[in-house]
């Protein structure tokens, strides 16, 4: 902005406060002395050309699909191709799950994305003591090769992509879905996905870790390693602030922590001797859309920005694909309330609109019951039909990046990205985001706003419909999804099935062998696959990587 | 009882991660004048009794937002009628459908407290109900 019009915008401000503003306030004081986002950053009144003033439209925004990619990543961006509609599912076995995957895909849902249950994630067989009343509960259970070739029977796997929220027995998973592909004749490079695979915000945020965190940093780069050469249109991470979001962070320590993640695993693999923008272009990220309207779609393009400056000052990427951030969104389950449920259809759609201004690449929405159980099959129906209001009714999708220009969220972006840089600085100056994390440093950090989000809602700085003021008397939801009981025996004796039916002998034989090559320097991957291959169960695998790599003991502090 | 302070154990049982409720209910409680033991994640109910014995607490505070809380919870209550254990007031909360909440309820567990629950509410109730016990 030159100095003239400067000037006359700040004369003329200066008169509008004198001649209206000032007459008006004190009859009509403003609700609050202050005013926050839902991450507790202030909120002026006005929002104006003073903003921004050294706002520069080459330098901080160009055009979408051109460096920093504040407007997105894709020139034509929603013009081009809509965002893949993409719902969490899974529950009980790979039957029942299967049959929810394919009603899905029929409804309209352009991508599948598996939910693992907790035995899975964290590498237990179906019978391992631990497992007990978990079975089938989150997600489905995989045992082996054999649930995953029914889970994905019937659904061609170079029709469809497929997400798996996957962490530490990530490369176990993906070699199973590798030899389902093999098995149905289809060619590993035709294999479209994406594996969630970032154990750093398991520690310190969803818990489903296995292995400390050098060896599992060694399981991460091995997979980008190997999908650089076999799988070149595999997602090999999806580097995930939903879950440090859902913890309790703030929108700004969201896109910090999980850049500074996302840091850490450039790190390691260059560290490994990866070429940059080999594996660079197929790392993903994973975000949360919480309520905010403004200040999320301002994340969602500060976060862009601020990786693409990332990549290209900090790691001198040179291919403009390895500095887009490409990013799944699913709305914030921590805002659900099981409180008069059906008001949760009304948050989600904001949310999802939230996703879908800021530029998403996938969105899962949640469904209204989701504070109260699994979703059942109708509200997972309104979630779906919410995405698809928004694609085909709304307009936003017609043209690219239609919030930019805001006064208000050009602002918004410009602060965002500099808080998270700073903590970027302050988590660099701790050793990284790995030695933030055995500092408790970032649990700290997520712990604090948790709270203080709490108390605020307790003291009613916070406003939650239906729960701390506009209450009502109600009946209990019906109709929740209940997970057959039965389910864990069915899936303890399909596991007890397979293993009379494998050959014994080649099972443990590849085994040793994963063993052994798990205590070398050799990529991991094709013992993974060799045992997968053999029916070797889930359980088994991890055991032979507990038994080298160690298990993680998180140390507690509240 | 009266001038001592209130023991609690918050537990995580099972597998689940989701870990934001049990943790803001700990600092909620510590800061409400209660003494907090928290056990941290993946327990299973023999070791979540074992630790509320041995700290010798007069709550236990359970958190399951997995599912599982119709296997976990009524193995915990049954272990702490096994070791006798009558003086123990055992609450929980997390993602619990309404018809377990009843027989959750008929079971043993004092009180469910599901989403959106003010911490003062639950503050109050220990109170009101650890004398009673």
């Amino acid at each position: 902005m030159d100095y003239q019009e400067k000037k006359r915008i700040e004369e003329a401000k200066k008169q509008w406060e004198n001649r209206i503003l000032n007459k008006v306030l004190p009859q009509f004081p403003e609700r609050k002395e202050k005013f926050v986002t839902g991450s507790n950053q202030e909120v002026n009144r006005l929002y104006d050309p003073l903003d921004l003033e050294d706002f520069d439209y080459l330098a901080d925004l160009s055009f979408p699909g051109d460096y920093p990619y504040t407007r997105g990543v894709q020139p034509t961006m929603y013009r081009g191709k809509l965002w893949t509609m993409r719902q969490y599912a899974g529950f009980g076995d790979a039957e029942e799950s299967n049959k929810r995957y394919k009603y899905l895909l029929k409804n309209g849902q352009t991508g599948l994305s598996i939910a693992f249950d907790l035995p899975t994630q964290i590498g237990y067989d179906s019978d391992h003591p631990m497992s007990h009343g978990e079975v089938g509960k989150v997600g489905v259970a995989i045992d082996t090769l054999q649930d995953m070739e029914i889970l994905f029977d019937g659904i061609p796997l170079d029709k469809v992509s497929t997400s798996m929220t996957i962490n530490a027995p990530a490369a176990i998973l993906l070699a199973m879905y590798i030899a389902v592909a093999e098995k149905q004749g289809i060619s590993k490079t035709e294999l479209n996905g994406t594996i969630q695979n970032d154990i750093l915000k398991e520690y310190v945020a969803r818990g489903t870790y296995i292995f400390p965190p050098l060896p599992s940093m060694r399981l991460i780069t091995d997979i980008f390693d190997y999908c650089s050469q076999e799988l070149p249109k595999w997602n090999t991470i999806s580097i995930s602030g939903y879950h440090i979001r859902e913890a309790g962070a703030t929108a700004i320590q969201e896109i910090a922590f999980t850049l500074a993640n996302g840091i850490a695993y450039v790190d390691a693999a260059v560290k490994k001797g990866l070429d940059l923008d080999k594996f660079a272009p197929r790392l993903s990220f994973f975000f949360n859309a919480h309520n905010d309207l403004f200040e999320e779609i301002a994340k969602f393009r500060a976060a862009r920005r601020l990786w693409a400056k990332i990549m290209k000052e900090r790691f001198g990427a040179k291919d403009p694909k390895s500095m887009m951030l490409r990013f799944h969104t699913q709305t914030a389950g921590c805002t659900l309330t099981a409180q008069q449920p059906d008001n949760n259809i009304v948050r989600v759609a904001i949310q999802a609109l939230a996703a879908v201004l800021g530029g998403t690449q996938s969105l899962h929405t949640n469904s209204r019951d989701e504070a109260l159980s699994l979703p059942s099959q109708e509200s997972v129906r309104i979630a779906l039909r919410t995405q698809q209001i928004i694609a085909y009714e709304s307009g936003i999708t017609e043209t690219v990046d239609p919030m930019a220009g805001s006064y208000y969220l050009e602002k918004m972006t410009k602060d965002m990205e500099k808080a998270a840089m700073d903590y970027i600085i302050q988590i660099d100056k701790l050793g990284g985001a790995p030695k933030a994390i055995e500092k408790g440093f970032i649990q700290r950090e997520i712990q604090n706003s948790a709270y203080q989000y709490q108390k605020d809602i307790e003291d009613k700085k916070r406003i939650i419909v239906g729960v701390n003021q506009f209450r009502s008397e109600e009946e209990p939801m019906k109709d929740l999804l209940k997970v057959n009981p039965e389910i864990e025996k069915r899936q303890v004796r399909k596991l007890d099935e397979v293993k009379k039916k494998r050959k014994e002998k080649e099972v443990q034989e590849k085994l040793k062998l994963l063993r052994e090559i798990a205590s070398s320097e050799q990529n991991i991957m094709p013992p993974i696959l060799d045992c997968v291959r053999s029916y070797a169960t889930l359980g088994e695998i991890c055991d032979q990587l507990r038994a080298v790599f160690g298990e993680y003991k998180e140390s507690i502090k509240i | 009882m009266k001038n001592t302070r209130i023991r609690v154990l918050i537990a995580k049982p099972g597998l689940d991660g989701h870990d934001r409720g049990a943790k803001v209910i700990a600092r909620a409680l510590r800061d409400a004048g209660m003494e907090v033991i928290y056990t941290g994640l993946r327990q299973t109910p023999e070791q979540i009794v074992e630790s509320a014995i041995q700290e010798d607490v007069n709550v236990i505070g359970l958190s399951i937002l997995s599912g599982a809380h119709m296997y976990l919870f009524p193995k915990i209550i049954k272990l702490l009628k096994d070791k006798k254990v009558t003086d123990i007031l055992v609450i929980a909360g997390g993602i619990i459908p309404p018809e377990d909440i009843a027989e959750l309820k008929k079971m043993g567990i004092k009180e469910i407290f599901t989403p959106g629950t003010d911490t003062k509410e639950i503050v109050e109730f220990i109170k009101t109900n650890v004398n009673t016990i």
